[in-house]
């Protein structure tokens, strides 16, 4: 670069305007490769912007510090948007008080399967300790997953990463799983993914039909109020034993 | 739309300090979100200035996770030497969540319908 162009990147690189810029072009970006793609789950658009950003961040040297002093402005959100979720679970109220009961039991049944089935293959095939607290939540929606893994002792980056795998993982295998194992209620399998695989798993049954996306819908909103409850109890118990 | 986002910030910050105060091992957000569920079924249902900025902001609920993914980055080092364990903890974790709770429901439903 010339000296000129030099000192301007230094200025900018300074400013919290470039990683701000990035994230929102790396995102429309990666949605606009995601639409391309049929909404194809592998394209996954949260992962697709994550590369893009990362390789331009190791490219230019730019330290991820400096990097999230402009995207915390986004990262901020995610506090109100939990908060908010609290009005698609109000809208499927009349569907919950109907099915109430048994939602209830597969609820907590699910969600403690899918904290104690992660830490213990990562635990039998030797993940370190802030490995597994990160992995703990990974099923729920990434603010509540993030702020859980920040309870534990995770860390919390990690889990965000963690937690986008698990849901393209879940939107990938739920259909074909579902097929062998002949769950063919579409209630149920909408309940079982949003249990599962969170936001990313709901947007994949919204594909397969409005009502496995609405029941997905309640399915992780529920989970992530019984994750945020019982992992930070459970972990407790784990380390007194 | 400003009001909306106001009330969204103070539930969160009602949630923060609850949890501040009695030092629970819960996140102050998701405190606030069982809060503003209760308000709403209390109230019996939502202001349509509320469900407009709710479903805005939660229709591109991805892009908020991309700063946080991008910390991917800093561990590069712990995935290269975790890699195999994490991968098969999350496939195997998310499979058998889906059959355990996909199979769990099925039949608790059927037992359901089946009383009078």
């Amino acid at each position: 670069m010339t000296p000129r162009l030099t000192e301007i990147w230094v200025y900018l690189a300074a400013s919290p305007l470039l990683g701000l810029t990035l994230t929102l072009l790396a995102y429309q970006g990666a949605h606009w490769l995601y639409e391309r793609s049929g909404m194809n789950p592998l394209a996954n658009p949260v992962a697709i912007a994550v590369a893009i950003i990362v390789a331009l961040l190791t490219l230019t040297g730019t330290p991820y510090a400096t990097y999230f002093d402009g995207a915390q402005f986004v990262h901020f959100l995610l506090g109100p948007a939990t908060v908010a979720l609290a009005v698609p679970l109000y809208a499927q109220l009349p569907r919950l008080k109907r099915i109430f009961g048994p939602a209830l039991i597969a609820l907590a049944v699910g969600s403690l399967t899918a904290i104690v089935s992660a830490i213990a293959v990562g635990w039998a095939l030797g993940a370190s300790r802030p490995t597994l607290m990160s992995l703990a939540p990974k099923s729920v929606t990434t603010p509540i997953a993030m702020g859980i893994a920040e309870k534990i002792g995770g860390l919390p980056s990690l889990t965000a990463v963690l937690v986008v795998t698990t849901g393209i993982i879940g939107a990938v295998i739920a259909q074909w799983l579902f097929r062998l194992l002949r769950v063919k209620d579409e209630a149920v399998q909408g309940f079982a993914i949003g249990v599962a695989a969170h936001g990313i798993g709901t947007a994949r049954a919204f594909q397969i039909s409005e009502t496995t996306g609405a029941f997905a819908a309640l399915a992780m909103g529920l989970n992530g109020l019984a994750t945020a409850l019982l992992l930070p109890i459970l972990i407790s118990l784990i380390v007194v034993a | 739309m400003l009001g909306a986002l106001t009330l969204l910030l103070l539930y969160q910050l009602a949630g923060e300090v609850i949890v501040q105060f009695l030092t629970l091992p819960i996140p102050g957000p998701v405190v606030g979100m069982a809060l503003l569920f209760l308000t709403l079924v209390i109230r019996g249902g939502v202001r349509d200035d509320l469900r407009g900025t709710a479903n805005k902001l939660l229709q591109h609920l991805s892009l908020l996770f991309v700063p946080a993914g991008a910390g991917v980055m800093v561990h590069f080092a712990r995935l290269g030497d975790e890699w195999l364990a994490i991968v098969v903890a999350l496939v195997a974790s998310t499979a058998i969540t889906l059959a355990v709770t996909g199979l769990l429901l099925c039949r608790l439903l059927r037992k359901h319908e089946s009383q009078p």
